[in-house]
């Protein structure tokens, strides 16, 4: 059960110093421009863009390798069932046709479906280290402080701050359960049939929500208590100030993305056409 | 819920998303058939939807499965959990009807829980998940279609057995209204 989680890494750097606010700011401005545009040549850039911010946020590849394994398989399985699937759909985007490879019927392999793939790995390239950033650089109940600033609603910002905050305690008790049946003689692990690992799940599966219904129970209790939710507006142990930095990072993100939007549909459409 | 979200119905949203994470994460059980596993997790929404009503379901899916794709894997896949937020949504819109802490959960309900679960899901994995993977990544049509038949088949079919039985013994747990007796 080594499965890890990604979390907080505390370092100095100017990354980890901009507000949390910002952070989510960028990374939405960031997430955004990624999803909606398929041009080359603004991926390249963001790509590049966001290796350099990588560097400067002193997080070291080993710190976050498990996931980057995990992507990286994806990505492959991803790409394979693409082209099971759909072997010319990038002839169908592009409009145009060149044969490198041969193969039976329409699995051909053409240069459109290769730059047509390779678009789609570098989207996920872009997007993904701006999502790592943020996680690892932002303490989590500084990201409730910043989701209640950027205008989400400070019970729900809670909400999420709580979720954070119990995913830990929820895995000690599914770990607790999970090993007490486990010396009771439950095989939860490849070996049992299919049937029987279902059914083996669900003697952890009950106790572990029963437990946390009992949780909330307990929870919202203590903070009915507290008179919770009485006020409008709430203020946050873990909030930053913005400074001037984070005002700079701000813009000129946003300024990027209206950027990137233009290069984007300046032929109107989201794909860069090198075959025209 | 006169307007306002009330304090237990965000709490059930925190913890429900944690929970939809741990069960997402460590409890999925592989079927044998390639990136298709019987998840747990939406078992455990479909009993939130029902217990807590249609905002703490919607928001314990989008929540639960934003956090998950991003603690997990560092990126979040919008379409999908799009979906989880409609199907955490709409099998919450009937909660009233379901009824679970009057106690009673018998056969009437649970044939009527299963044919929401269903349509809901089938909706959420057939259609919403293939169109918006191909308005948001342009992925080809028969891949995303066929995943989305896949995911749901089988979440309908998890829910349908697991979300069953977590209602009946949650229901077991409250007390029904007529159980005093006079002596």
């Amino acid at each position: 059960m080594a499965v890890e989680l990604l979390s907080y890494i505390e370092r100095k750097s100017p990354v980890h110093s901009l507000s949390g606010a910002t952070k989510l700011i960028v990374f939405l401005a960031w997430s955004s421009a990624a999803m909606l545009t398929y041009d080359t040549r603004v991926l390249l850039v963001m790509l590049l863009l966001s290796l350099a911010i990588f560097a400067i946020s002193k997080v070291q590849i080993r710190d976050i390798s498990f996931v980057l394994y995990f992507i990286l398989a994806f990505l492959l399985l991803n790409n394979i069932a693409i082209y099971i699937f759909s072997p010319q759909e990038g002839v169908k985007i592009y409009g145009s046709s060149h044969v490198i490879i041969d193969i039976i019927g329409r699995y051909n392999i053409t240069i459109e479906q290769l730059f047509y793939q390779l678009n789609i790995t570098l989207k996920y390239f872009v997007v993904t280290p701006a999502a790592l950033l943020f996680i690892v650089t932002t303490h989590p109940s500084e990201f409730a402080a910043s989701l209640n600033r950027i205008g989400v609603s400070y019970k729900i910002s809670y909400a999420i701050s709580l979720t954070l905050r119990y995913i830990p305690d929820i895995q000690r008790e599914f770990r607790t359960i999970a090993q007490s049946q486990q010396a009771r003689g439950i095989d939860m692990s490849k070996n049992e049939k299919l049937w029987k690992r279902v059914g083996n799940a669900s003697t952890i599966i009950f106790p572990l929500i029963l437990s946390s219904l009992d949780r909330i129970e307990v929870v919202s209790n203590a903070m009915e208590l507290r008179g919770f939710g009485k006020n409008k507006k709430r203020s946050w142990y873990s909030a930053k100030p913005f400074k001037r930095g984070d005002y700079i990072v701000i813009i000129v993100s946003i300024l990027l993305l209206i950027l990137s939007l233009i290069i984007t549909f300046y032929d109107g459409n989201r794909f860069y056409n090198p075959f025209m | 819920m006169n307007n306002q979200l009330s304090i237990k119905t965000i709490v059930a949203i925190g913890i429900g998303a944690a929970v939809f994470i741990i069960l997402a994460r460590f409890v999925a059980i592989p079927t044998g058939i390639p990136n298709t596993t019987i998840q747990t997790s939406y078992a455990f929404l479909a009993l939130m939807a029902v217990v807590f009503g249609p905002i703490a379901g919607g928001l314990i899916g989008f929540i639960g499965h934003t956090l998950n794709d991003a603690l997990s894997y560092g990126s979040v896949w919008w379409s999908w959990v799009f979906v989880s937020l409609f199907i955490g949504l709409f099998i919450g819109l009937f909660w009233k009807k379901l009824d679970i802490e009057s106690g009673i959960f018998g056969k009437k309900q649970i044939i009527s829980f299963n044919i929401i679960q269903a349509v809901v899901q089938a909706i959420g994995w057939f259609l919403l998940a293939p169109v918006l993977d191909i308005l948001i990544y342009a992925e080809p049509a028969n891949k995303v279609f066929v995943q989305g038949i896949v995911a749901g088949l089988s979440n309908i079919i998890t829910v349908g057995i697991i979300g069953t039985l977590l209602l009946i013994a949650y229901s077991k747990t409250r007390s029904q209204s007529n159980s005093l007796r006079k002596q």
